[in-house]
């Protein structure tokens, strides 16, 4: 330390902060390890979507195929399909995206305590039911034949409809059974920004003649925009990335004209039909489109409100 | 009161006053509303699951049991794969969640070092995999490469760096964790390791049980990696096991013909409240113990960065 440092060689005085921390590395080693195995070996993987791959070859004995499995996607029915769907049902979630800071505004301006506690309890729970149980309980509720939807229909002599088998209704299951699962406990996020308000900007504000409203206005949406933007991006970088679990759950004959999302296609190319070149290239198309989608929001968001990810 | 009527109020003061009153029974009403929505679902499931399936299926069950009956737990007990499952999934969540936590929280906390050579570099490599990852087959094949597939190894460790934990770890001990404890720990010849153990790890309690309980919900929960790694029943997690009851069984009811089908069906339909609820309780009963720690600045830090 009491050596100047300009006259030591940098790489010197690198490996001397390396050699001092290498507690760190230890520390940091089991973490990097896994990932070098299993995220960057994958990636080297995607070769085999420019690949005939065969098992027995391997990825680098296989022979190139070049574009030939994009092309076979680009120019298959279920390229607009797939694309059409996973878009129409995230963009159909990214319409939902301000439930949770609304439903945080509501708990912040409760002044029960234990009514808050309660209700904040409640609206965290159902985050906790797995995806199986989830679509489950759809089926169950959603049931024409006896579930509890299809009853309340009968009770007004209606026929039900059948919901879980309609390709019409399918996006909105989808999106609005989300809400009621996770609105709750994505609201945790903007309370917890909303608990760093300090609270003389309030007393201020009332003093000023402030109606609550205008609190929640001029002090609550501002102070929450930081947030809001930054999961804003995360959410518009994952447009094509709707997730496998769900969609693949409450798929069936009925519907699958609106639920073949590109993962759940990307599953059944791969897995269940084994043509894993083919599967490879619609997964890399579509990390590939999210990807740049990331990078491009981020950067608008940078410049329309100074917040980004990165 | 009566010193404000002798001054005349301004107007405007009154009006703010009103619409504040307006604004609570708004609030109030669209929360009773939500939390009906919210409750009486699963408050249906439980009463279905100790009513006669016929009452349920025929619409009698409304706000209480009809015709209590244990059947649909008594029939849990006589399936065996959900009590394999049950085992499975308790190891794997149990495993699954000490291997998540010893790897990345000390990662976390490596990372959270401003005097870490390479800072920057290592962080990229960690926040990259977030966005860009190789797909499922590529996955699949390197999974086949390592000779996981289909052990109880591939259920816990391959995909147990998470990195948004990491960056919620790592900005908890940067924020939490003071520096100059560390200056101080050097003086006193303490290393880098014991440092970790002795003293940051005690005072990161409330990341240690956030992380705990997301990671071990999520094992609780996931059925992915088993649908596509595991094809032994003897390893399947409770969440197949439920798939097939919950919902394979539904989806086939309409084609269902043969005899075998329509008894499976009947199991099915018995005990598919009942199974929900033994699933669901243990993993809901965790929440309680970390909730204190939810409002605090844990989660703020995800996106803080």
């Amino acid at each position: 330390m009491n050596i100047n440092p300009s006259t030591v060689h940098p790489m010197r005085r690198a490996f001397r902060q390396i050699h001092r921390n290498r507690g760190l590395y230890a520390l940091l080693l089991p973490a990097a390890a896994l990932l070098l195995c299993f995220a960057y070996k994958p990636m080297y993987g995607v070769v085999i979507a420019f690949k005939d791959f065969s098992p027995a070859l391997g990825i680098t004995g296989s022979p190139w195929a070049g574009f030939k499995y994009f092309d076979k996607f680009f120019h298959s029915y279920q390229f607009s399909r797939t694309i059409k769907n996973t878009l129409i049902i995230s963009v159909y979630s990214l319409v939902t995206f301000p439930i949770p800071i609304v439903l945080a505004l509501m708990i912040n301006q409760m002044r029960t305590n234990r009514f808050k506690r309660f209700f904040q309890t409640v609206t965290y729970m159902p985050h906790f039911i797995s995806t199986v149980v989830m679509v489950g309980l759809l089926l169950i509720l959603f049931s024409p034949g006896n579930g509890l939807v299809g009853n309340l229909y009968r009770l007004f002599g209606a026929e039900a409809p059948n919901v879980m088998g309609s390709a019409g209704l399918f996006s909105s299951v989808y999106v609005w059974s989300d809400v009621w699962q996770h609105a709750g406990w994505d609201s945790i996020i903007y309370i917890a920004a909303l608990s760093t308000v300090d609270p003389s900007l309030y007393e201020a504000a009332t003093v000023d003649g402030a109606s609550r409203w205008q609190r929640i206005r001029y002090i609550d949406i501002p102070m929450l925009m930081p947030t809001a933007v930054t999961l804003l991006i995360l959410r518009v970088g994952g447009l094509l990335g709707v997730g496998f679990e769900k969609v693949y759950l409450m798929q069936n004959n009925l519907n699958i004209s609106s639920s073949e999302i590109i993962s759940t296609y990307v599953y059944k190319i791969g897995l269940l039909s084994n043509q894993y070149s083919f599967s490879a290239a619609i997964n890399l198309f579509n990390t590939v489109i999210n990807f740049f989608l990331l990078i491009l929001v981020n950067r608008i968001a940078r410049k329309v409100s100074g917040s980004s990810l990165w | 009161m009566e010193v404000m009527e002798a001054t005349p109020a301004p107007a405007r003061q009154v009006n703010v006053r009103s619409s504040d009153k307006a604004m609570e029974v708004v609030l109030y009403a669209i929360a009773a509303v939500i939390l009906i929505v919210l409750i009486y679902p699963l408050y249906f499931i439980v009463i279905a699951s100790f009513s006669d399936p016929s009452g349920v299926a025929n619409g009698q069950v409304w706000f209480y049991p009809q015709g209590f009956t244990l059947d649909g737990y008594r029939e849990l007990l006589r399936h065996p794969n959900i009590w394999v499952g049950y085992r499975n999934t308790i190891l794997y969540t149990a495993v699954g969640t000490a291997i998540g936590l010893a790897v990345n929280v000390p990662a976390a906390y490596a990372l959270s070092r401003k005097d870490l050579f390479g800072r920057k570099a290592l962080s990229l490599l960690f926040i990259f995999t977030m966005f860009f990852n190789g797909g499922l087959i590529p996955t699949f094949l390197t999974i086949r490469d390592f000779h996981m597939y289909n052990t109880f190894l591939v259920m816990v460790l391959p995909f147990s760096v998470i990195v948004y934990d990491i960056i919620v770890a790592r900005t908890f001990f940067q924020t939490s964790i003071p520096g100059d404890l560390w200056e101080a720990a050097q003086i006193d010849g303490c290393g880098n390791l014991r440092y970790f153990a002795r003293v940051v790890l005690p005072l990161s309690k409330a990341v240690l049980s956030v992380l705990g309980l997301w990671i071990a919900v999520g094992y609780w929960n996931s059925y992915f990696n088993a649908l596509i790694y595991l094809k032994n029943p003897d390893l399947y997690p409770l969440q197949l096991i439920l798939r097939n009851i919950l919902i394979t069984n539904q989806m086939q009811s309409g084609m269902g013909s043969g005899e075998a089908a329509q008894i499976a069906l009947r199991l099915a339909n018995m005990m598919r409240y009942s199974v929900i609820i033994v699933s669901t309780v243990p993993i809901m009963c965790l929440y309680p113990f970390v909730q204190k720690y939810f409002n605090q600045g844990v989660m703020i830090g995800a996106v803080k960065e």
